[in-house]
């Protein structure tokens, strides 16, 4: 039951393809301090293409979630192709977003929170961000922003026309030791999928410094119970 | 200047009252050891001056406690001697209060609704005593019916808001997802709205002066007792599979339109298991046989989380029901109430096209029984924190859904069909 043409910007075909823009946003901007989320969508449509795919063009807004309610929304524009293959294939995306390079103010608190925690006994960890009640204390905000981004490069790989990621929660997260000047972290995020309402573990290991920004170095797939279902792809 | 600093503070001392209302904590960053000096002379016990942090070294900030009569002579002495400082807390007695709250809610047992503490998630020992306080205390407006029981032989409790007898109902249910927690918060601030409101905001008052409200706010008690003691993200209901070592059937894919279509799931370890038969779940029988046999409800309103939309029918079929033009643009009005509140963006329409094909959903049930105005609320947030939303956000997400909910009932009690 696909739509082609000028798609409705609030129904789902669009949010999700715009969810997935998002995603790929984040792999490549998002930091300790600073993770986008969609605002809205203001135009889209969709097009069958060769090879059996089908594209999505999008114009959205996103808002920096790190900036509270004072951030300014940031226009951007996308295409996302979701392919048809026999076996699943990360979707393909081209985006734009307005003035991305303008916004270099988090350098300061990112180096300072570099310092702070590349120090070879620091040792972080917690479990549970944020908690049952939806509290996370001002220490943890940044690391649930960095398990955030690090859960995009999965859920950007995961996605399909047909799933609608969000993190649901960071089981845990555990500082490991590194000799190569970047924060190492070993993350187990909760992963929610809309459509199917599954919520699927993976643990990753990621790395993290001002220069390099968030790299994902492993992913494994965790059942959640004995007889788990699997992801959705 | 220190002479008069301290006859400014012994003036102001004579007046002083035991409050922290005013009080600030200073944290002044001395730039050098003359400064340090300076501030080592201040008249500790004339001004009233609680150090946290004592001045001793310059690399070190000194955090002070400052009385509000003193405020001023300190700022002016540090002004006038230019040390740097800035204000750590504003009011040291709004702290204390939000302290005050924060242990008032571990207090097992409110007095009263008025005592209750609407911004914090509560358990269900906790919500059932909220409403047979409710009803002790508004006794000639509030009654509860048990109309069930759940597979783990809890009580089915509804709160029926009532002016009169023989009236047409609105339904109200909360819950019935246990993980989305924000649902059972928001309905029971909605309930005390409701006590509250009825006499003294003509809308309500009229509504409830021709129509009953049934709340029914932990639909699935099973899978909110599991949500607290197991897994917060449970979905289902606790019902056992026979033959699976998965528990559990989504009560919102077990109704009867559109039953056991793709919607749904056939594999009872899926989120969306639609269940063995229609209607097997106790808690969803339960809902049943009671809207069929109260025969006159005119409005049925399930409440969920999250993603911020406004639905009606249908979730199984993208032919468009028959009062769609209607259903649209009441839920139209509806959004743009809420949104009046708190700027909070919601999108509406059918459960189909705009958020994914759902077979066997309630609505689409309580649609085909003749109950014209069905609509599935979908609350706060659209993914950021997702079932985990902050309990600062309950109080603001209930004020706001209860304008949609008002918007409705009130074009219901307009349009009687």
């Amino acid at each position: 039951m696909a739509s082609t043409g000028d798609l409705e910007p609030t129904h789902y075909p669009a949010r999700r393809a715009a969810q997935v823009a998002l995603h790929y946003l984040n792999t490549h901007h998002g930091s300790p301090f600073r993770v986008f989320g969609l605002q809205q969508v203001h135009k889209a449509s969709a097009e069958d293409v060769e090879a059996g795919g089908r594209k999505y063009k999008l114009d959205f807004s996103v808002t920096d979630w790190a900036s509270g309610s004072a951030g300014p929304a940031l226009r951007c524009s996308a295409d996302v192709l979701f392919p048809r293959t026999e076996r699943h294939s990360a979707p393909d995306v081209k985006l734009r977003c307005e003035a991305l390079q303008q916004i270099n103010r988090t350098a300061q608190e990112e180096e300072a929170f570099y310092q702070k925690h590349i120090t070879p006994d620091s040792a972080v960890s917690a479990r549970d961000i944020p908690d049952s009640y939806g509290n996370m204390s001002e220490e943890m905000q940044p690391f649930w922003r960095l398990a955030r981004v690090a859960a995009s490069f999965i859920m950007l790989r995961e996605s399909s026309e047909n799933t609608e990621f969000n993190m649901a929660q960071v089981a845990s997260v555990t500082q490991q030791e590194s000799s190569e000047e970047q924060l190492m972290l070993e993350f187990v995020v909760l992963l929610h999928d809309l459509p199917s309402q599954e919520i699927v573990q993976w643990k990753l290991l990621a790395s993290w410094s001002p220069d390099r920004g968030v790299r994902v170095l492993q992913t494994e797939w965790q059942p959640r119970c004995p007889h788990a279902t699997k992801p959705p792809n | 200047m220190r002479g008069l600093l301290v006859l400014t503070a012994l003036f102001v001392a004579v007046f002083g009252k035991v409050t922290f209302e005013g009080d600030q904590v200073l944290r002044i960053t001395a730039q050098d050891a003359k400064q340090i000096a300076l501030l080592k002379e201040l008249p500790e016990e004339i001004l009233g001056l609680d150090y946290w942090m004592s001045p001793s070294r310059v690399s070190l900030p000194v955090d002070v406690h400052v009385p509000f009569h003193s405020l001023q002579a300190v700022r002016a002495f540090l002004a006038y001697h230019q040390i740097p400082y800035h204000v750590m807390i504003e009011n040291v007695q709004d702290l204390l209060d939000d302290e005050q709250r924060e242990m008032v809610k571990y207090r097992s047992f409110p007095r009263s609704t008025d005592d209750f503490v609407y911004t914090t998630y509560h358990d269900l020992n906790s919500i059932n005593s909220f409403m047979d306080m409710l009803v002790a205390e508004n006794s000639n407006l509030v009654s509860k019916i048990e109309i069930g029981k759940s597979y783990e032989g809890r009580s089915l409790d509804v709160l029926k808001f009532s002016t009169g007898a023989n009236r047409p109902g609105i339904w109200i249910d909360t819950g019935i997802h246990s993980r989305e927690w924000i649902t059972p918060a928001s309905a029971i601030w909605s309930a005390k709205k409701i006590v509250t409101d009825y006499g003294r905001d003509p809308v309500l008052t009229d509504i409830l002066n021709n129509y009953d409200i049934f709340l029914e706010i932990i639909a699935n008690p099973d899978g909110f007792a599991y949500t607290h003691s197991n897994d917060r993200m449970w979905r289902k209901t606790r019902k056992p599979n026979p033959g699976s070592s998965c528990v559990g059937v989504d009560p919102n894919r077990n109704w009867e339109v559109g039953f056991g279509g793709s919607g749904a799931s056939s594999n009872p370890c899926s989120q969306t298991y639609h269940g063995p038969s229609i209607h097997s779940e106790p808690e969803v029988k339960a809902i049943v046989d009671f809207v069929k046999s109260h025969g006159k409800l005119k409005a049925f309103l399930s409440i969920h989380s999250y993603s911020q939309m406004l639905l009606y029918p249908y979730g199984y079929t993208s032919t468009p029901a028959k009062d769609q033009a209607e259903l649209h643009e009441l839920a139209r009005k509806a959004v743009s109430e809420l949104q009046s509140l708190h700027n909070t963006a919601y999108t509406y329409g059918s459960v189909i096209t705009t958020i994914y094909q759902a077979d066997g959903i309630t609505i689409d049930w309580t649609y085909e029984q003749g109950i014209k105005y069905s609509y599935t609320f979908e609350l706060r947030d659209t993914g950021r924190y997702g079932f985990l939303l902050p309990a600062d956000q309950i109080i603001p997400t209930a004020e706001e859904t209860w304008l949609a909910l008002m918007a409705i009932m009130e074009h219901t009690r307009n349009n009687p069909y």
